[in-house]
């Protein structure tokens, strides 16, 4: 037999292979920008968070030593005293000392007052960068006398100006400069905790440090040569953990920076992430739709004597193509909104945020375009194989089925590998991505099963009874080429991603705003001193304040957990317990009840100290789990200096989020009476006018007390949520706008499934109105479907990330639902109509002819 | 005389609802290189599936195709594309152009297919046999049926196969058109000294050829020569 006069071993040409990739995408290029479409949003969201991301990185790294002020610092909440004073006093060719704490500020000129963080500082420091000031010299010179330096929102607030007054604790300081920012300081901390700076020799006169208070004392160091920071740090390190002292370094500092924004930019990445996978559907079930049209050119194709792998790869290399240029588009597109993230952020970063370009993030973006693209474009793709060159002869040709291909599962398999991956690579968490992972798989199912479901039941439901039109336009949802599937699954899923990020948002934005409505207290006034416990009640009570909790609280350490001290804990790394359980400055109080927030979990309450016998303690449940305590179990604290043994008899569930005093450690009456402690009030002011005539007679009677109003809190607080609320927004917003996208090219490209029936119809005689009822039921009940079923997984899925994840109360609300349903609903009804309108417009003669 | 096409015991049976349905029983019969040919059939007889099997475009249930002295059944479904782009040509009813490529693109890609030289005018050539080379920028799209026909034609001699299937190359054409597209069909196959092989149920087209066969209900019931034979 002569089989040597055909080649079976013609080499593939990947010049012609380009060629006809380019001339079969020719007449297509309308139809192929619809799924470019798809990806650019998502790659934009993507490239500009990386991009953002490298550029603060090659900030932190510029801008390290100005953030610390120093090349090394300590600091700690216990004066140091004996070697550890000599070791500090050791380090350094130049050194400053800062100490800060927060008190009430008071202004002569307003009578405003405010808490605010007081930093006193002595000698140079900062050694890099400055306090930035206006007018700039008042940085350095306030030290000079009896100045202060004030932050400038709360200038702002109190209407206060240079050469102004302010008052601390006894001590009155002249305003010589505008606080524009601190060194490290971010807006958000300012706005929370506002800073004033005070000469460090005037601090005594303030008469604010005594026993109780809670004092910050840092030190700060220059070296004038270079120095090996991680011998050096390695050396102190033991002297300093054990006294309590934390250091950080340059380089410290900038990866401490770096992680906290790190974590930021991979949420924020994963949003963007979110809108590319939803792309990634449209780009799907686009090319779904592409390769079913290409059906009979592709026949033709092998019927000339084009191989099965060239007419795969003449795709292939078009859909490389198109996630190329989508890639590209959303690159250029996310390099210039990068523009606006440093806007978003400025309040979150200590330091200023440059704009440039990042190639890296430009590479990145493009690469992970192109792969993800060509991941979900594979799954029709890979079909394309299995095109019979019969189908010249007759189109009905089937084709192998497409579950029986173990090609299919293995791209199933890439596509779950990859986002396992990539969000693995956002959230570093294998179990976190494999969740992610999951959730996006079910919710796929759910809505693959839905619409199976759907067609069934139609099919069953749909009788005679039916007026012609519902009988058609139902009917074409499980008919041949029926768009069911595929719609239901992109519409779901967009809706389903685009609620969860509004439920999600509306959830941690609730959990904050904590009413301080009702009798609750709004108003914590510490550092009471034992002697001043009953005049600051008698002072609230005379202003008609009621006095919801009086609390004393101890200031103690730990010193053994059943006979393990920190030495042994830095010895034996097998022991079980975290090393900041010792280092930790305890705030305990005592009383002979458990509290409204707190609850039981093990087991016993003694509320009252058997004289001569181990003191019973109850311990809340994290402090448990961190010092691997349980029942019975021994500590032994560190009461000022005096050991105290006790025991542990039970263990508490405390609610933190309650405005109200919780602890972590609360001893029973009779043995902290006589220690030396100070006391903590809460009450609830009814106004602002009223707690600002409080506060200003707390503060001229007793200048030693510290305020926190809550409903000042609160406002900052606010105001903090609604700039991340909007960073959370801005990145969504990619998301939505993707969800649109795929909800038009889906409906777009299911024109051309549609064309040839209403044609047809229209041809038999059908009317333009009876067209546009059969068009418009199918739709109508396919985009409310999808969309219901896509906002009940959305429900379910922040369920799951409110309970587990943020682990907070699940509160939600139906209207951004209902409207979201609303929206989608009509919108797929909309862009389906708008779809047939050129069929209902045009002659049937025209349209079978131009798409012949 | 040599054989170019060997057809034995040919079946065709599909599953369709649990059921075997045989299409083609048992078909015996060869073909003469360089004669014309007509397989006749009332429509549903199965001369379709006989010609996809003849040119290897689908695979018999049993029984065997020689192609060339290549037995088809024994090649997979690229190994039979080879075939098909190096002997084979074919015209269809519905003319089968690529709708995206030009008319001068459509008849140049068996030949690229073949990485021969000078493609171009090779296809311009063609085309200019068929009447059209001022059309060869065109899309299909811009051609009448009788126009794409040609084009179809000029495509199936591009490769100068051995063997030329044709499914009723007029099926879509008014009489006049078809009867310049089945001059040309006869003229380009005696100058090129292709075998043609087309199926029909136009009697007076089959009657152009040298040899009928007559297919009914998937079995050959006649086959015969005609005045040309």
């Amino acid at each position: 037999m002569e089989t040597n006069t055909v080649n079976y071993h013609r080499k593939i040409n990947f010049r012609w292979l380009l060629n006809m990739a380019w001339r079969d995408s020719r007449k297509n290029h309308s139809r192929l920008f619809l799924f470019i479409s798809a990806i650019v949003f998502g790659i934009a969201a993507l490239v500009a968070i990386y991009s953002f991301k490298y550029n603060v990185q090659n900030d932190i790294n510029g801008q390290a030593a100005t953030l610390i002020g120093a090349d090394l610092s300590i600091s700690g909440n216990k004066l140091p005293t004996g070697s550890l004073k000599q070791l500090l006093d050791s380090l350094g060719d130049e050194r400053s000392q800062e100490r800060s704490f927060a008190s009430m500020a008071y202004f002569p000129k307003s009578k405003d007052t405010r808490l605010v963080q007081v930093r006193a500082l002595q000698g140079g420091f900062p050694y890099y960068g400055a306090i930035e000031t206006t007018p700039v010299e008042a940085g350095t010179s306030f030290k000079k006398g009896k100045m202060a330096l004030v932050d400038k929102t709360l200038m702002l607030q109190f209407n206060v100006h240079l050469g102004d007054s302010i008052k601390i604790g006894n001590s009155q300081f002249l305003i010589t400069g505008i606080l524009n920012r601190a060194p490290g300081q971010s807006g958000v901390v300012a706005g929370i905790a506002p800073v004033v700076y005070i000469p460090m020799q005037y601090l005594a006169q303030t008469g604010l440090l005594k026993i109780g208070s809670r004092v910050n004392y840092s030190f700060f160091y220059k070296y004038r040569k270079p120095v090996n920071m991680d011998r050096l740090t390695k050396k102190i390190d033991p002297t300093l953990d054990k006294a309590g002292m934390r250091y950080e370094t340059v380089e410290g500092r900038k990866e401490n920076t770096g992680r906290n924004f790190g974590d930021l930019s991979k949420f924020l990445s994963l949003v963007g992430f979110v809108a590319l996978l939803l792309g990634c559907v449209g780009v799907a079930s686009a090319v779904h739709i592409y390769v079913r049209e290409k059906i009979a050119s592709i026949a033709i194709m092998r019927c000339l004597g084009v191989k099965s792998a060239e007419a795969f790869l003449i795709y292939l290399i078009q859909i490389v193509g198109i996630g190329l240029i989508g890639s590209v588009i959303g690159a250029v597109l996310g390099t210039a909104i990068q523009h606006l993230l440093p806007l978003l952020f400025k309040d979150f970063l200590p330091f200023a945020i440059s704009v440039q370009i990042s190639w890296m993030a430009i590479g990145q973006g493009i690469l992970l375009g192109v792969i993800i693209s060509l991941l979900f474009a594979m799954l029709p793709l890979i079909s394309i194989r299995n095109i019979s060159p019969l189908n010249t002869l007759r189109m009905s040709f089937d084709t192998v089925n497409p579950s029986r291909d173990p090609l299919r599962w293995l791209v199933y398999l890439l596509i779950t590998l990859f986002i396992i991956c990539f969000t693995y690579l956002q959230l570093n968490s294998w179990l976190g991505s494999l969740f992610f992972t999951l959730g996006i798989l079910a919710a796929f199912m759910i809505l693959a099963a839905v619409a199976w479901l759907l067609m069934r039941v139609m099919k069953l439901l749909i009788n005679d009874s039916w007026s012609y039109l519902w009988r058609q336009g139902f009917a074409n949802l499980y008919r041949p080429n029926n768009q069911t599937l595929i719609l239901m699954v992109s519409i779901g899923l967009s809706t389903m991603f685009i609620c969860i990020l509004f439920f999600i948002q509306s959830i941690l934005i609730g959990q904050v705003s904590l009413s301080a409505s009702g009798n609750q207290s709004n108003m914590i006034l510490f550092d009471i001193q034992n002697s001043q416990k009953d005049s600051v009640a008698n002072l609230a009570r005379k202003q008609g304040l009621p006095i919801l909790q009086q609390v004393p609280i101890v200031t103690l350490r730990i010193e053994q957990i059943n006979s393990i001290t920190a030495a042994d804990l830095q010895k034996d790394s097998t022991i079980k317990i975290s090393h900041g359980v010792f280092a930790y400055e305890y705030r305990v109080t005592f009383r002979d009840s458990l509290s409204e927030s707190e609850k039981l979990t093990d087991g016993t309450w003694i509320g009252k100290a058997q004289p001569g016998k181990d003191v019973p303690v109850s311990v809340e449940e994290n402090l448990a789990k961190r010092a691997n305590l349980k029942i019975g179990d021994k500590i032994v604290f560190n009461v000022q200096g005096v050991q105290m043994p006790t025991h542990v008899s039970s263990i508490r569930k405390v609610n933190w989020g309650k405005v109200q005093t919780n602890f972590q450690v609360v001893f029973p009456t009779g043995v902290l009476e006589d220690a030396p402690q100070f006391q903590v009030l809460l009450t609830h002011v009814p106004s602002n006018k009223v707690s600002a005539t409080f506060q200003r007679a707390v503060v001229r009677n007793f200048p030693n007390v510290s305020i926190i109003d809550l409903g000042l809190i609160l406002s900052v607080l606010d105001e903090l949520l609604s700039k991340i609320s909007y960073v959370i927004r801005f990145m969504s917003a990619f998301s939505i706008l993707t969800g649109v996208v795929v909800l038009i090219a889906s409906l777009r490209i299911s024109k051309y499934q549609r064309i040839q029936e209403s044609v047809l119809l229209r041809t038999l005689g059908a009317s333009r109105k009876q067209i546009l009822v059969i068009t418009a039921l199918e739709y109508l009940f396919l985009g409310s479907l999808s969309a219901l079923t896509g906002i009940a997984i959305a429900f379910g899925g922040s369920w799951l990330l409110a309970k587990y994840s943020f682990e907070v109360p699940y509160t939600v609300s139906y209207l951004p639902a209902l409207i979201l349903f609303f929206i989608i609903s009509i919108l797929t009804v909309i862009i389906g109509l708008l779809n047939s309108r050129g069929i209902l417009n045009k002659p049937p003669l025209e349209i079978l002819r131009t798409n012949a | 005389m040599e054989t170019i096409l060997n057809i034995t015991n040919l079946s065709k049976t599909y599953q369709s609802a649990g059921r075997t349905l045989t299409v083609l029983s048992d078909i015996n019969f060869t073909i003469v290189t360089g004669s014309t040919n007509a397989i006749v059939g009332p429509s549903g007889s199965g001369k379709t599936t006989l010609l996809g099997l003849c040119a290897g475009l689908d695979r018999s249930s049993s029984g065997s195709v020689q192609l060339n002295n290549i037995n088809l059944s024994n090649l997979t479904e690229d190994q039979r594309a080879q075939v098909r782009n190096q002997h084979v040509g074919f015209i269809f009813q519905n003319f089968q152009l690529l709708p995206t490529l030009t008319a001068l693109e459509n008849v140049m890609v068996p030949l690229e297919l073949r990485n021969e030289k000078n493609i171009k005018a090779k296809a311009l050539d063609l085309l200019d046999k068929v009447g059209l080379a001022e059309r060869g920028h065109h899309y299909p799209s811009q051609l009448s049926g009788g126009e794409q026909q040609r084009v179809s034609l000029a495509r199936a001699f591009s490769n100068a196969p051995k063997i030329l299937f044709a499914d009723e190359p007029t099926g879509n054409l008014d009489a006049e058109t078809s009867e310049k597209v089945v001059k040309l069909i006869f003229d380009l196959n005696k100058e090129a000294g292709t075998t043609l092989v087309l199926v029909t149920h136009d009697l007076d087209l089959a009657a152009k050829t040298q040899r009928i066969i007559r297919i009914k209900g998937g079995k050959l019931i006649a086959d015969e020569k005609t005045i040309n034979g």
